[in-house]
């Protein structure tokens, strides 16, 4: 499928209040085509409760619930309970969480819901920090990363939520990024043919978030997937699919580029570069990346 | 799971001449019951001393095939209230139970529930809050959540619990109201002490609660948008409905508990309950169980030439205090608190206190009481009554303590 293949209808309406360049509009866009109409999305705190916009308009044309920032997975299994028991057991349920709502405050929640079985999707818009409360950091802020509470760069890596997710051996799980609507539609639409719990994470790169330019957008995802800074891959029937360009990098058919290349353009890694090059740190952040690729080889090549 | 005792016995109070089904078993069991009877589609709630046997009965109900909701098994209270809200806000009937510290797990999702105006019914079993640890009777648990917009009853037998629990379904769904209810009652004395209960027929309650009918629901045919960014003024709107829907429940909650009377010929549903208050000189006010104990207490009292009654606080959201001021037009007040709080004075006490001014000067004495769950006889209630009548306490006095220096 190409992208002037998806559906024209759009969910998520003209003039909301995101940032240009949102890149949780984007990938909201490509979800809810993916969902359709008859879908109940569940929004903890986090930008989308700003970009929603102010009451009584709204941003979204499907039924929203607002909750509290660690409740959404907990919500959701209520709305999919009250909906089941009215009989209304084809309306997909799905959360929609920032990193914080998803890796930090809400992880208690979510693994509740998933150990559960859960018949919904939780679909975290992964930006790597907390940007409704001004950017500081959370669990899924790389190493290096300036936020305004890491100010001299994060000291800790990220976690790796997949792997949490996977421990829950649910029957569809999947990382994608906003960069690739296909991919990211065609994963949405296979959640939404799946029984129990599906658990998606997108990789949202944000403009105020990181320090780049808004038109940047997509292309901070591209650099993201090609320097193995994320990974695009499907975890289905307890199998592990990576697919498109990390599919690659995981059969080592092409060569990662240097994480440099993604971070060189973010502002919140400046301090690395100016005033002068920080060789420990930058090194300790690849050599991170390719420790995740090895463990990625070692268990699912 | 526990003993389950039931007994016939014929009718002798109004309401026809049916054989009567009264069941002899614990405040938890008996909420459970009420709660299955009134059919929640959703239940979620998380297990915690001394409301576990309530949750538990459920789950054998559900076993059993004699409860069809959904049991949504929770990995904490926060969740349990989460998942109530979510349930309750696409239009199905929800209920769950905690107590003490699951209670304040829950407080930013008691309030989310509140301001959503969704009618979640919940049992609390008043437990004292840590440290240390101590799983017996103490009302600092809900009295700490007085400001989250639910309606709170205090309940004194087992009778009542299960006749407030199906009234709670009825007034918090009622269109005037909208609003959760929390139905308190005090740890073991009530949640685990057997007690007779008379329960009416599946259909009678079936008949009398009738389907719930949401003001808003999730629904994919009406997409809206529901707790979004609200400005200043749209806010203070949403405060004042709520403030309203609670002088609603004021009027509501003794005409639900009149109708309630002509179907089972019981009354457990003013906000206060009088007890030989008539030519009273002097109330004692108490909540719960201290409320239970001191019936004997004013029994004895009148014995010995006391004009004494007891007006038991059963909502303490809303407060009663219109009718509090009534009390208070010839009589001199003493109340006792299962609760205080710290810096200033236990709640009930304060709260008597601000329903009478500028409306009555009578005088009013305050007791904290039975904290930790320390246990409140009828002797320490009636010695209460008679150091206060004697006395001129102007200050809450720790019952038990006042010879002991500070
Ligand atoms: C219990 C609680 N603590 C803190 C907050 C403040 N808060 C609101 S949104 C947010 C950060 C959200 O971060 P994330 O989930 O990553 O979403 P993003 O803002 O990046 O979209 C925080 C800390 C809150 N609403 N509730
Ligand atoms: S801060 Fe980032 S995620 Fe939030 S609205 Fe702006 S661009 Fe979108």
């Amino acid at each position: 499928m190409a992208i002037k293949d998806l559906p024209d209808t759009e969910y998520v309406l003209a003039g909301s209040a995101a940032c240009p360049g949102c890149p949780a509009t984007i990938g909201l866009r490509i979800v809810l085509k993916a969902l359709g109409k008859n879908t109940v999305m569940i929004v903890p705190a986090c930008c989308t409760a700003v970009i929603e916009s102010v009451y009584p308009n709204t941003s979204f044309d499907i039924p929203v619930m607002n909750i509290a920032f660690e409740a959404a997975a907990a919500g959701a299994s209520g709305v999919e309970a009250g909906l089941r028991m009215q009989g209304k057991k084809d309306t997909t349920v799905f959360a929609w969480a920032g990193d914080g709502g998803t890796y930090d405050i809400g992880i208690q929640a979510l693994s509740g819901a998933i150990e559960r079985q859960t018949n919904f999707i939780y679909i975290c818009y992964n930006n790597q920090i907390y940007s409704n409360t001004g950017i500081q950091r959370s669990g899924a802020t790389p190493l290096g990363a300036w936020t305004t509470t890491t100010v001299g760069g994060k000291t800790e890596v990220r976690k790796e939520m997949g792997d949490i997710i996977r421990a829950h051996h649910l029957p569809y799980a999947a990382q994608a990024c906003i960069s690739y609507p296909e991919d990211l539609y065609n994963k949405v639409k296979k959640a939404k043919s799946i029984k129990g719990p599906k658990y998606i994470e997108i990789l949202a790169p944000c403009p105020p978030g990181w320090h780049f330019p808004m038109e940047k957008t997509v292309d901070m995802g591209v650099l993201a997937i090609e320097t193995g800074a994320w990974a695009l891959y499907e975890f289905e029937n307890e199998k592990m699919i990576f697919n498109g360009k990390s599919k690659l990098l995981l059969e080592k058919k092409i060569e990662p580029k240097p994480v440099e290349e993604w971070i060189k353009y973010q502002g919140r890694f400046r301090h690395l570069f100016k005033p002068t090059r920080d060789e420990k740190t930058l090194k300790a952040i690849q050599d991170n990346t390719d420790i995740i690729w090895e463990r990625y080889r070692k268990c699912y090549l | 799971m526990r003993k389950r005792m039931q007994c016939k016995s014929n009718n002798h109070g109004k309401g026809g001449a049916t054989m009567k089904n009264i069941i002899i078993n614990t405040g938890n069991y008996s909420a459970a019951k009420a709660a299955v009877m009134a059919k929640p589609d959703v239940v979620a709630a998380y297990p915690i001393t001394p409301q576990t046997t309530l949750v538990e009965s459920i789950a054998n109900y559900i076993a059993s095939g004699e409860y069809k909701g959904e049991y949504i098994c929770v990995e904490s209270e926060h969740s349990a209230m989460s998942a109530c809200i979510g349930a309750s806000a696409t239009g199905v009937r929800t209920f769950t139970a905690t107590s003490s510290h699951g209670l304040l797990h829950m407080h930013e999702m008691l309030h989310w529930a509140a301001l959503a105006r969704l009618p979640v019914i919940m049992c609390n079993i008043n437990r004292v809050i840590g440290p240390g640890w101590n799983i017996w009777a103490d009302e600092n648990d809900s009295i700490s959540q007085r400001d989250t917009g639910w309606i709170q009853f205090y309940c004194s037998s087992n009778q009542e619990i299960f006749d407030t629990v199906i009234q709670a379904f009825k007034l918090g769904e009622h269109k005037d109201v909208a609003l959760p209810v929390m139905i308190n009652y005090n740890a073991f004395i009530l949640s685990h002490t057997s007690m007779p209960a008379e329960i009416p027929s599946q259909k009678e309650i079936d008949d009398y609660l009738g389907k719930y009918q949401p003001l808003w629901r999730i629904d994919p045919e009406n997409p809206v948008t529901f707790g979004n960014i609200i400005m200043p003024a749209d806010y203070e709107k949403v405060r004042r409905a709520m403030q309203y829907a609670h002088e609603n429940a004021k009027r509501l909650i003794p005409e639900i508990a009149q109708d309630w009377k002509k179907k089972f010929g019981r009354f457990n549903g003013n906000l206060i309950e009088k007890y030989r208050c008539e030519d009273a000189e002097v109330i004692l006010l108490a909540m719960g169980a201290i409320a239970a104990e001191s019936k004997v207490s004013i029994d004895n009292l009148r014995k010995e030439g006391y004009k004494i009654g007891l007006a038991r606080v059963r909502t303490f959201r809303p407060f009663p205090a219109e009718e509090i001021v009534k009390l208070a037009k010839k009589t001199e007040l003493i109340v006792i608190d299962r609760n205080i709080s710290c810096g200033y004075e236990g709640a009930l006490f304060t709260e008597v206190k601000s329903a009478l001014y500028n409306k009555s000067d009578a005088k009013v004495s305050g007791f904290i009481a039975g904290l930790g769950g320390k246990d409140v006889t009828y002797n320490h209630i009636e010695d209460m009554c008679k150091k206060a009548i004697k006395g001129k306490l102007k200050e809450t006095v720790w019952y038990g303590f006042e010879e002991v220096k500070k």
